[in-house]
């Protein structure tokens, strides 16, 4: 039995983006535009919206990463700090004349090992990812003052600084990142057995397992994804501020796993999309960047990106029960 | 029938792309026990959700009492005396026994906010007494086999002021000894003016307990059967539509195969000690046995799902080493868990991606990516093959009703084209017809060549299609019995002998 042909499927197409989960928040989305565009006519200015969409891109990339975990109910609290130890690392190997691509590489290589050091505690130890990923985030931060004695690694080469400071096309080349970053992540969650396992981890567990399906293997690998993202991230930050700092990062866990969570990504597992996160990354960064050019004090921004994400999650909640 | 106690009259209810009920009434007068059949996905249960609170009609009136009502939640429901068993186990599975009874119907010391746990345990006892049923109040019910923890959701119901309750399919897991307990709490509840909704696919067992069986087919009123005069052939004409072909029993394999599996003093904490016994290719074994016999326990090891700690299995001849299911897959060893929801369901995933769930190694193309197409082929084949009931391929599994929901699983597990095939309880919940059709299936898997363990708590489901039984008696192989030693009466003594000993269940 299957539904019925619609004569018009015009209309049909537009009730069925009407219906997916993403349509609610995408329109949040164009509304707040609307509203900080009006408040702070600065705001659409090309100048304005060109650094925004840069900022974004940072977040987004981290939260695309911390998605994979979330959605088979798992969390990276460690990403942040993963990005300023990928950074230190990919910086220092800079400055002892490693050349950029592989300085990037080795950067990249260091954040993979703190994810499969996670990935593995998690997935084979069997200890709670919040703890594991909580010690995790201590000790890699500590890791990079205890090396760098709280010093940043400043004199990184000209050649380095085009992957945050340049553009392509008109966009900044980490817009082109995140986007790129984006696309794998979507194909590898919606048509790979990879990204239905990780979905089916998340709606149930014991059930995967006893479809003959390596869960552990999987969960190990999939811990390496937040970790990989964080460090691209950190790296390109690197680039952005021409220096490495040890503080880089801090925090961000909580602006990903909100992006991810405003894009309705639910937290026990099972549910998200990688155009959720974009859209919650977007709000997210959008919301920021307004009220700065609205003047509003940062000890009050806080506050309401604070309101921001329970609204979001509440917005959901309804969506879903519609 | 004096005034009726509830009255639904005209009720419609649509889901998206499925309307679940068509203009339905259904009435229950003061004490009596109705019985509610139809086959899988005519809206039995939408129907009493509705009358529960947990639906809103599209249509219709609810008369309750005289009144004209609708209750808006399950707790409102419950206060006005409609109580409801659901088809799905809705215990929490983290809490003790006890704990779990008295959820949301504490009792406190006086006026205090603290809780009575003297009182509480004094009460439980006194009700498990009752329901005749042996339970330890402080275990964790997720560790409670299914049956025992259907028996806590009828001790819970008891617990509220009822004056209706329903009863979705309420003997699915249990066991003759337990339903024949439960039958005469209803006969008690009938004497004390109680009425009772009772939902089942056991035909036999709604004869036996019913008064008047409204039958609903398609989600439309399809008449009523009278439970004294009726006759079984009525009854599934009105569920079915149609004549249903007489119930084939197996003729059993002609020669006897070569050894498929053999099972060698396998052995696993808490239940399972010391069993052995030999499959052949295009077999079906019977595993007999009381609950809590260890046969689920049995399965899950050799499935490498439960922890071995002795014993080999041999694989035409070879030993093997089953550490996971994964190991147990690729040998071809299938398994269908008896808990659907919980073991084999991804709910808030469609019916074709729990369909597929178990082939990915198949599907993969460039070892990474799922063919759509290929996917929803295999989909489709099985949903006609098995004719489960469903808007479309890509509708939430969550959503289907009990037997569909089961149908998908056993499609699950055919798609990967097993060579032993370990089921659990296949046949629970789904109706006449589809139970038919199940057996059909089992039996023509079994002429196909492969090789099928059954586990059932129903003895004519494995006397109709084994070729050998199995007994297990705490554990153990109590004994093995050819297709012609094997009947009602000596599985039963063997399942309940020990040593000579008669024991209680
Ligand atoms: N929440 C829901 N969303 C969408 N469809 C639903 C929902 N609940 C039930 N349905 C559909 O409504 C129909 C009736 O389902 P219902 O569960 O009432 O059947 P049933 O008679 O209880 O069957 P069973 O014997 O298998 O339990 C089915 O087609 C089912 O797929
Ligand atoms: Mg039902």
């Amino acid at each position: 039995m299957h539904a019925k042909g619609d004569p018009q499927p015009g209309r049909n197409i537009v009730r069925a983006l009407v219906r997916t989960r993403e349509s609610a928040i995408f329109l949040a989305l164009v509304l707040l535009m609307t509203v900080i565009g009006i408040a702070a006519p600065n705001f659409l200015g090309a100048g304005n919206l060109y650094l925004v969409s840069r900022q974004i891109s940072f977040v987004a990339i981290v939260a695309l990463g911390e998605l994979f975990v979330i959605l088979t109910g798992g969390i990276d609290l460690s990403v942040g700090s993963v990005m300023a130890l990928a950074g230190m690392g990919a910086a220092y190997a800079m400055t002892i004349g490693v050349p950029p691509p592989y300085a990037v590489l080795l950067g990249i290589l260091v954040g993979l090992v703190m994810g499969a050091v996670n990935g593995a505690l998690v997935a084979y130890v069997g200890i709670a990812p919040f703890i594991v990923t909580l010690g995790m985030l201590s000790f890699a931060s500590g890791l990079v003052l205890g090396l760098t004695k709280g010093w940043p690694i400043t004199d990184v080469p000209a050649s380095f600084l085009p992957i945050a400071q340049g553009s392509f096309l008109g966009l900044p080349i980490p817009v082109w990142i995140a986007v790129a970053i984006a696309v794998l992540a979507h194909v590898a969650l919606s048509t790979t057995a990879f990204g239905r396992r990780t979905y089916a981890i998340g709606g149930n567990e014991q059930a995967t397992f006893l479809s003959g399906i390596d869960v552990k293997r999987i969960k190990f690998f999939l811990y390496l994804i937040p970790a990989a993202c964080a460090s691209i991230a950190g790296i390109i930050l690197v680039a952005r501020f021409n220096s490495a700092q040890a503080d880089t990062g801090k925090g961000w866990e909580l602006d990903a796993i909100a992006a991810a969570v405003i894009g309705g990504t639910s937290l026990a597992g099972g549910s998200g999309s990688v155009l959720g996160v974009l859209i919650g990354a977007c709000i997210m960064g959008i919301i920021k960047n307004g009220l700065v050019l609205m003047r509003v004090s940062s000890y009050w921004q806080t506050a309401i990106i604070g309101i921001i994400i329970v609204l979001a999650a509440v917005l959901d909640r309804a969506k879903r029960r519609a | 029938m004096t005034a009726p106690l509830l009255e639904m009259r005209h009720v419609s209810k649509s889901f998206p792309g499925v309307r679940a009920l068509d203009d339905v009434s259904f009435a229950v007068g003061p004490g009596e026990v109705v019985g509610l059949l139809g086959e899988n996905g005519a809206g039995k249960s939408t129907l009493m959700k509705i009358l529960a609170g947990v639906h809103r009609a599209d249509a219709g009136e609810i008369v309750w009492d005289g009144k004209r009502t609708a209750f808006r939640s399950i707790h409102q429901a419950q206060e006005a005396g409609v109580t409801l068993i659901f088809q799905e186990l809705s215990n929490c599975p983290n809490l003790k026994a006890i704990e779990n009874l008295f959820l949301g119907r504490e009792i406190f010391r006086g006026r205090s906010p603290f809780l009575d746990d003297a009182a509480m345990r004094r009460k439980a006892l006194e009700l498990f007494e009752y329901l005749d049923v042996r339970i330890d109040l402080d275990v964790e019910v997720r560790l409670l086999s299914t049956a025992v923890q259907q028996m806590i959701e009828i001790a819970k119901a008891l617990l509220t002021n009822v004056k209706l309750l329903v009863m979705d399919e309420p003997t699915s897991s249990l066991t003759d000894r337990e339903t024949s307990r439960l039958f005469k709490v209803i006969r008690e509840l009938k004497q004390r003016g109680v009425s009772v909704v009772f939902i089942s696919h056991k035909l036999s067992e709604v004869f036996e307990i019913t008064d008047r069986i409204a039958v609903l087919r398609d989600g439309r009123n399809a008449g009523e059967v009278d439970a004294k005069t009726g006759t079984m052939e009525e009854l599934i004409n009105r569920m079915v539509g149609r004549e249903l072909g007489s119930r084939a029993a197996r003729v059993g394999s002609a020669v006897p195969g070569l050894e498929v599996l053999r099972v060698e003093g396998l052995s696993g904490p808490p239940v399972v000690k010391d069993v052995s016994f030999n499959l052949r290719k295009g077999e079906i074994l019977g595993f007999a046995g009381l609950i809590g016999a260890g046969r689920t326990e049995m399965a899950r090891i050799l499935f490498g799902a439960a922890k071995k700690t002795g014993g080999r299995v041999l694989l035409e001849g070879k030993e093997v080493r089953i550490g996971s299911p994964r190991d147990a897959v690729a040998l071809g060893i299938a398994y269908l868990p008896e808990d659907r929801k919980v073991q084999a369901l991804v709910l808030p995933m469609n019916v074709r991606e729990n369909l597929t769930l178990a082939v990915h190694r198949v599907l993969r193309r460039f070892r990474a990516f799922l063919g759509r197409k290929k996917e929803e082929e295999l989909t489709d084949s099985y949903v006609s093959s098995l004719r489960i009931r469903i808007a479309t391929r890509e509708q939430v599994v969550n959503d289907l009703s009990g037997g569909n929901q089961q149908k998908v699983v056993i499609a699950k597990w055919l798609a990967t084209r097993p060579r032993i095939l370990i089921l659990d309880e296949p046949t629970r919940g789904i109706d006449v017809a589809a139970k038919a059709e199940v057996h059909r299936i089992v039996s023509d898997l079994a002429s196909q060549g492969v090789s099928i363990i059954l586990i059932s708590s129903e003895l004519p489901e494995i006397l109709a299609l084994s070729d050998r039984v199995l007994v297990m008696h705490e554990g153990r192989v109590k004994t093995v019995l050819e297709k012609d030693q094997a009947t009602q009466q000596t599985i039963m003594s063997a399942a309940l002998v020990a040593d000579g000993v008669v024991v209680r269940a």
